[in-house]
């Protein structure tokens, strides 16, 4: 009898690793091809010799230009970029307990944003400044709300509504920066209102690269305890986790990676939002591990880039796109959520 | 005398709030005070002398006195978008029972701001009526969509699922603004100046065409104020009380969004006034409707006002929006309303 139950438990566990193993190495060959497309796509179609030759180096007229100088970049910023929302967002979404709770909602973004902007149009830095800059506030946003919502116990509820009132006085510098802004900056602060992927440099994604391969490993160490954090914080404290560390862990790091990431590309919007709930339900619910859910980040954003780059008479960057896919969704999550009672 | 008022059933006088008289004059004066500031501060500040020739002496036309004229019509309108956001806060607080419920926070701006901006794209309008109306059937239908989502299952709709509601709503409708916007530069340039919020463009013209909407909406603020208070008590009690309570919401909240959508057609959308102007006047005047209302018009118009001055001071001799302003003096306010207890269930 007990070993009967035991064998179910082992089985339904085995079932779940291999249903995780296979969705995370579709996601991966999915994500894989995508990146094919971002640079075998554009105005003129090379032959994908001619594109594998040019990535190892070898001068072609035209080609060298086009894939190195721009695709490249491009697909490497969508790739990384939609990579760290994803994590960023499916911690924030476990270790809060709520799907509507990422870093987009909550001002983190909105505070790297501002720094950003405030960096390009007002004092006119160069791209390590800007990242710097924007990293730096980021954390700050996130620091103050934190301060500002610790006065007593820690509630969800008043940290999404202090994240909004943050939101709105970040937002609010973000405005004003493109007012005062000369006629000329605003197509690259205009990137800070809705996010692109659209002339990034190489040089520009380097911290990203770095970030994401540092901290995603750190992110994933601590998914184990994020699992027993996410049946409450009484529960979790039961089983030993040390709480208040771990989720300070988790909260640099996802802080790090969205504003990293924004610093690059400006807020995508919905990304980060969109790819927890999504991985979670290709994967089945229970596992708490953000992989899944970045991949499904990174995909998304070039799929949406795609999009936005050639479905259209007009070139859409790529937040009004994922902006335009994510809406519905996050109103239908909305009405659900309410009608389920997860207020 | 107010405190003798229920005596066995008879109640001839009305409750008067303990220090009504010493907060409105204070309100007042208050008024008087930014209503001169507003007129003599700026790029240029205006003399006593220059302020009197030009309210008094329309003869006299100097260069000074012009001035201080040009900053009447600005002023008039702070004043009109001031109260009107003030009263829009409070019946959006009392229709909802909800201390954080404004215009800007439930998205309602965004909506007007979406219905704007599809105006100017595809049906080219121009003039304040038309624009006002776009805004209003934005902000109407956003208003409804807003509380529809936010009051769904268990508990109704309760401060943090209003907020989400409309921060939700807000984010997807402000993509779709910016599919709309980007490919269309000429829209991007109105739009980009629009959406800060501001009453430094403010004209005559524009003026006489918030009026009468200003006007509905106080009279319904006025008129339903009574039954509003009887709705604090709760749905129940005030069906016994025999308010009609659904007609009563419909119809102050239409006052409500009416209200700030006729603002954000004209001055772009100005977040916060509508959440810091009711707070602060029941902070001195306690929580009858029939009183805070009015009150809150006055404050609204006083924040509003004061709001604008000291945009232009800060960054003297050019000027911040007035949108910018209050979003920084009104966030923490929220804020603070947030980190009470009772806010979070």
């Amino acid at each position: 009898m007990k070993n009967e139950t035991l064998a179910f438990i082992y089985s339904g566990r085995q079932q779940r690793r291999r249903r995780f193993a296979a969705v995370t190495i579709l996601l991966g060959l999915l994500t894989a091809g995508l990146c094919c497309a971002m640079l075998l796509l554009g105005n003129t179609l090379y032959p994908v010799a001619t594109v594998i030759e040019a990535l190892r180096g070898e001068t072609i007229k035209g080609a060298t230009f086009a894939v190195k100088t721009i695709r490249l970049p491009r697909m490497c910023a969508g790739l990384f970029a939609g990579f760290s929302f994803g994590i960023a967002g499916s911690v924030f979404q476990t270790m809060l307990r709520n799907p509507l709770a990422n870093p987009n909602i909550i001002g983190i973004t909105s505070g790297s944003s501002a720094g950003a902007v405030f960096c390009i149009v007002l004092l006119h830095t160069n791209a390590a400044t800007v990242y710097f800059a924007s990293i730096a506030s980021g954390l700050a946003a996130a620091l103050v709300m934190f301060l500002l919502v610790n006065g007593g116990k820690f509630s969800n509820a008043r940290l999404i509504l202090v994240g909004i009132g943050v939101q709105a006085m970040l937002s609010a510098v973000v405005n004003y920066v493109l007012l005062k802004g000369s006629e000329r900056d605003i197509p690259t602060a205009m990137r800070w209102l809705s996010g692109s992927l659209n002339g990034t440099w190489m040089t520009e994604l380097y911290p990203l690269f770095i970030g994401v391969w540092t901290l995603t490993p750190v992110v994933l160490i601590y998914t184990k305890r994020l699992s027993m954090l996410e049946l409450g914080e009484e529960a979790a404290a039961t089983m030993g986790v040390n709480t208040s560390k771990t989720r300070a862990a988790l909260m640099i790091g996802a802080v790090l990676l969205s504003s990293m990431a924004t610093a690059a590309t400006g807020p995508i919007a919905f990304v980060s939002f969109l790819a927890g709930p999504i991985a979670k339900r290709l994967v089945g619910y229970g596992n708490t591990n953000p992989l899944p859910a970045g991949l499904f980040g990174a995909a998304l954003t070039l799929a949406a880039d795609l999009l936005g780059q050639f479905a259209f008479e007009t070139r859409f960057p790529v937040g009004v796109i994922t902006g335009l896919l994510g809406a519905p969704y996050l109103i239908l999550l909305l009405i659900r959520m309410n009608r389920t009672g997860a207020f | 005398m107010s405190k003798s008022g229920f005596n066995g059933g008879e109640r001839d006088v009305p409750l008067l709030p303990k220090r009504l008289a010493p907060v409105l004059f204070a309100f007042l004066l208050l008024l008087l005070f930014s209503v001169a500031a507003s007129l003599s501060l700026g790029s240029r500040t205006s003399s006593l002398q220059e302020l009197k020739d030009g309210l008094f002496h329309p003869a006299i036309n100097t260069y000074g006195a012009n001035v201080v004229r040009k900053r009447i019509s600005r002023t008039v309108f702070s004043l009109c978008v001031g109260s009107a956001l003030g009263v829009s806060g409070s019946l959006m607080q009392a229709v909802t029972r909800n201390p954080i419920a404004d215009p800007s926070i439930l998205g309602v701006n965004t909506g007007a701001a979406l219905f704007v901006v599809c105006g100017i794209a595809f049906f080219q309008i121009t003039t304040a009526l038309q624009y006002i109306g776009a805004a209003l059937a934005g902000a109407m239908i956003t208003a409804v969509f807003v509380y529809g989502v936010g009051s769904m299952g268990r508990g109704g709709a309760t401060p943090i699922k209003l907020a989400l509601a409309g921060a939700a709503t807000s984010a997807a409708l402000s993509s779709a603004v910016s599919a709309i916007l980007l490919p269309r530069s000429y829209v991007m340039d109105q739009y980009r100046f629009w959406q800060v919020g501001s009453v430094g463009s403010a004209t005559w013209a524009g003026v006489a065409a918030f009026l009468p909407f200003l006007a509905i909406g106080l009279l319904i603020a006025v008129f339903s104020s009574a039954a509003l208070n009887a709705l604090a008590l709760g749905d129940e009690a005030a069906t016994g009380l025999g308010v009609r309570t659904g007609l009563l919401r419909l119809v102050s909240a239409f006052g409500g969004v009416l209200l700030c959508a006729a603002t954000t057609a004209l001055a772009g959308p100005i977040g916060f006034i509508g959440l810091l102007a009711p707070h602060v006047t029941r902070l001195f005047l306690g929580a009858d409707l029939r009183y805070t209302i009015p009150a809150s018009a006055l404050s609204g118009a006083v924040f509003l006002t004061i709001a604008d001055v000291i945009g232009r001071l800060l960054t003297y001799p050019g000027e911040l929006e007035v949108g910018i302003v209050t979003a920084f003096v009104g966030a923490p306010v929220l804020i603070l309303a947030a980190r009470r207890a009772k806010v979070c269930t």
